[in-house]
């Protein structure tokens, strides 16, 4: 069932800039069209490159958003996950609760590094 | 004459149907959910266009492309294989989820309070592994604040007895417990790292649950400004348990989908999940109309996301373990095109 609605009304996620919007929608309560013209304008691409995989594989790879590894194509080397998020936050310029946890914990945000309680 | 086609029924099961009889459950669906709701019924255009959508024998029914929306996947994952990271990973990669949700099996903020620093944990593993937004989610779950499982005298006993006033006495008292263990878990997953929090299936025990929902949604947004918010539906009407109960002035018990989206904008949600139930022994044809003549009216003062619930037995998607997908992705495309809704 998940698939059949990814497939037949979904935009994509990561494979796309699915999580993107999504998360300007989560956390900001934007509504789609409001989300996908914010996400389009920070990314510097059109409204309709958002759900297409093609355009979105290298935006995000320009930008450090993070992609999907898979048999043929991983990438070791570039933000993932945890990094990508810290770029995720900059380029959308929202607040990443994980990402400010991550920085209090490693200690990124003190004169030393260290953990926190 | 009519070369029937198959369609389904909201149990899944199959059924062959002329294009005339489909558009007389559209137009039946539409009018039992406008009378329902006090809602305005579907327009002769969108008849038409449901009609297109359900009159065809083809496998699969998708949105054109730029009208894509966000799906929030309530409860990813399945829990059948490896870790629930291994899972929100899997949604995440494999099955294009735009938004994800870490939950407990005993999807109950009472259960989860019990374990909340295990749930924590996982959350800010789930955190460290994923990019997609991820929130948690349980339900309010009121019922379980009564004896024999709460500490709370069951109303559900008392009212049959007649005595009405006790009865709505348990439900405040059960109302206190209830939103000081939603606050108590926000306040964990926030801490761990979550994006949000999801209220799912709130008013399932009736308008106590929905108020103990916005009370606690009030506090967790007033101390978390930046948290995400989803509130989720049980059903389509609010059912009058205590009767009186209001919410900054609005009573509760009899609202629909319209009237819950304005209360949970007014209490600080960020996202909200309308449900409404399958009829199992009509055409999903017949459910999708009467499931988007009751969604509609959101739309039009909809200030946040409005993603109808499409999971089993709600929106129109057959109540079934394995909805097919030829049903599943009819009500998909069917409820983007008609509501314009911001996902699913």
């Amino acid at each position: 069932m998940a698939c059949t609605h990814a497939l037949a009304s979904g935009m994509g996620g990561m494979r796309t800039a699915g999580d993107l919007v999504g998360r300007m929608q989560m956390t900001r309560g934007m509504r789609l069209n409001e989300a996908k013209a914010y996400v389009a304008e920070r990314l510097g691409c059109a409204v309709a490159d958002l759900a297409d995989p093609i355009t979105m594989h290298d935006v995000r790879r320009d930008l450090g958003l993070g992609r999907i590894p898979v048999q043929e194509l991983t990438y070791p080397t570039h933000a993932g996950a945890m990094e990508a998020k810290f770029h995720i936050a900059e380029v959308l310029d929202v607040p990443i609760n994980s990402v400010a946890r991550f920085q209090e914990c490693a200690g990124l945000d003190r004169s030393r590094p260290g953990g926190t309680v | 004459m009519e070369r029937p086609v198959r369609t389904r029924l909201g149990d899944g099961s199959l059924v062959e149907m002329t294009a005339g009889e489909i558009r007389e459950d559209l137009l039946a669906g539409t009018e039992i959910g406008a009378r329902r709701a006090k809602a305005p019924p579907l327009t002769g255009a969108e008849i038409d266009h449901l009609l297109d959508i359900f009159s065809t024998e083809s496998k699969f029914s998708a949105v054109d492309m730029g009208d894509e929306v966000c799906l929030s996947f309530d409860g990813s994952g399945n829990l059948d294989s490896g870790t629930r990271v291994d899972e929100l990973y899997s949604y995440q990669s494999h099955r294009g989820a735009d938004m994800l949700e870490l939950f407990s099996i005993d999807y109950s903020y009472k259960a989860i309070k019990t374990i909340l620093s295990y749930e924590t944990q996982a959350m800010k593993n789930a955190q460290l592994n994923l990019i997609a937004p991820t929130q948690y989610g349980a339900m309010p779950d009121l019922g379980r604040y009564s004896m024999p499982d709460g500490p709370i005298p069951n109303w559900s006993e008392l009212m049959p007895l007649g005595r009405i006033q006790e009865a709505r006495d348990a439900q405040v008292a059960a109302i206190e417990h209830a939103v000081r263990d939603m606050v108590f878990v926000a306040e964990g997953m926030w801490e761990a790292g979550a994006d949000g929090m999801d209220f799912d299936t709130a008013g399932a025990a009736g308008d106590g649950d929905l108020l103990a929902t916005l009370t606690a949604i009030e506090t967790i947004k007033g101390r978390y400004p930046d948290i995400g918010i989803e509130l989720g539906m049980a059903g389509e009407c609010v059912l009058g348990m205590h009767g009186e109960l209001t919410y900054r002035g609005t009573r509760l018990a009899g609202m629909w989908p319209k009237a819950q989206l304005e209360v949970a904008q007014q209490a600080g949600a960020t996202m909200f999940g309308p449900a409404v139930n399958v009829n199992t022994t009509k055409s999903i044809a017949w459910n999708v109309a009467r499931a988007c003549t009751i969604i509609k009216p959101c739309m039009d003062i909809a200030e946040i996301p409005v993603h109808p619930n499409v999971g089993m037995g709600v929106g129109g998607v057959p109540m079934s373990p394995y909805p097919p997908a030829d049903a599943v992705s009819r009500v998909s495309r069917a409820l983007v095109d008609i509501l314009k809704c911001d996902g699913l």
